[in-house]
């Protein structure tokens, strides 16, 4: 079986239907990854997405790591392919036409019905992931301390505060086996 | 003291309106690349479209502000990032395809090429405790600022009543009773648009039917 094609099957499809963004698609990716394939278990998820968090540029980049636990670095560049060219080509397209429709009044009414649901996609995807990574007090407290950075402090940069999670985490977690795969 | 900068050629007097904006011709294409490449590489954290703008409008002066909200908004309302797609939609304007495929590989290649390697290295480590409690502490996080920027985006909207519910459905539906996301942009998708439809009457009429909506 070529696990290659599936790789870029399911991210073909999950670009396509990534409207509103990376967190938009980010529940369904979990159901695919996890549920549907068992390419990873919730926890890998959890930390190859946290992988996402601490590296510049869009977080969805970590499709590639997905991809790269599939079968390395063939299966990096499916799931890269697959993620961004279908989005990508249709953007390009469709902004080519689009201009076509300045004024029509069917286009804000596209945008504001389209927003919160977008919306409500990303509040899914936080949802998603909180299922996983929210385990035990300490968790907890890093989540909220690193809400209202970025919430209350508008000049921070969030990957120092993700950082900082990381090393909070490291300091005080490290004897716990917190995160250990199940032997 | 005498001024330094020459008058510049057509400058007239003042209360002329500035000249129409156009896209610039010619724009090299390394200049695209390394622009998108920069944007790529210090963009954290979800707040691309704050470095998108600072670079493509005040800096370069490559669109305008009108040009850059309506290039959002196609990012916003197509499937696929907006980092990624903006760099596709402005490169193509400025350059046409070559353009397009030099800005996209330029957003992507600083992060990509990060985020595969610390892959590669998590591959190798996934039984290190001490990998393992860091990316707890890294998932924890990250739930913490997905909520900040889900409601940084969201707050607007959470004083209209057909804003709420159409959040709350969404929710509903793919958090709790698990329906595909096909399904849910398939029926959500069309029954929002619908409800936001083009009304007669004056600019500004949806925001009156939403206060009416929301009174008693």
């Amino acid at each position: 079986m070529n696990e290659n094609l599936s790789v870029l099957g399911v991210f073909s499809l999950l670009s396509i239907l990534a409207v509103g963004g990376g967190a938009a698609v980010l529940p369904e990716t979990k159901e695919l990854v996890v549920g549907t394939y068992h390419w990873l278990n919730d926890d890998q998820f959890r930390d190859i997405y946290g992988l996402g968090q601490v590296v510049p540029g869009p977080n969805m980049l970590m499709v590639i790591v997905i991809g790269y636990h599939v079968t390395g670095f063939m299966g990096a560049l499916m799931a890269f392919v697959g993620f961004f060219l279908p989005a990508g080509a249709l953007s390009w397209a469709a902004s080519r036409v689009w201009d076509h429709f300045e004024g029509s009044p069917w286009r804000r009414s596209l945008q504001q019905g389209l927003a919160p649901l977008v919306v409500g996609l990303m509040a899914s995807g936080t949802i998603s992931i909180a299922r996983t990574a929210i385990d035990g007090t300490l968790t907890v407290i890093i989540a909220f301390a690193v809400f209202a950075g970025v919430y209350c402090v508008k000049k921070v940069n969030p990957a120092l505060l993700v950082l900082g999670g990381g090393l909070v985490g490291l300091a005080l977690l490290s004897g716990t086996g917190a995160g250990m795969p199940p032997s | 003291m005498t001024s330094s900068t020459p008058p510049v050629p057509g400058a007239t007097a003042e209360g002329e309106p500035p000249a129409p904006y156009a896209v610039p011709r010619n724009v090299p294409l390394w200049e695209i690349f390394v622009t998108f490449l920069f944007i790529g590489a210090i963009s954290f954290g979800g707040g691309v479209v704050a470095y998108l703008r600072a670079s493509l409008v005040i800096k370069k002066g490559w669109l305008d502000e009108d040009h850059f909200l309506s290039a959002l908004g196609i990012s916003q309302a197509l499937p696929g990032l907006n980092a990624t797609n903006m760099s596709i939609i402005v490169g193509d304007r400025l350059r046409g395809l070559p353009g397009a495929l030099v800005a996209f590989t330029g957003m992507t290649l600083p992060g990509g090429s990060m985020v595969l390697a610390l892959g590669v290295a998590y591959a190798a480590n996934a039984h290190n405790p001490y990998v393992n409690a860091t990316l707890v502490g890294v998932g924890a996080a990250a739930v913490g600022m997905l909520s900040a920027v889900t409601l940084q985006i969201g707050h607007k909207q959470l004083g209209q009543i057909l804003n709420v519910a159409i959040i709350a459905a969404t929710v509903l539906m793919v958090s709790v009773l698990h329906i595909s996301l096909i399904w849910v942009l398939l029926t959500v998708g069309p029954v929002a648009v619908f409800l936001f439809r083009p009304r007669k009457g004056a600019e500004g009429a949806d925001e009156a039917d939403a206060r009416e909506r929301k009174a008693p």
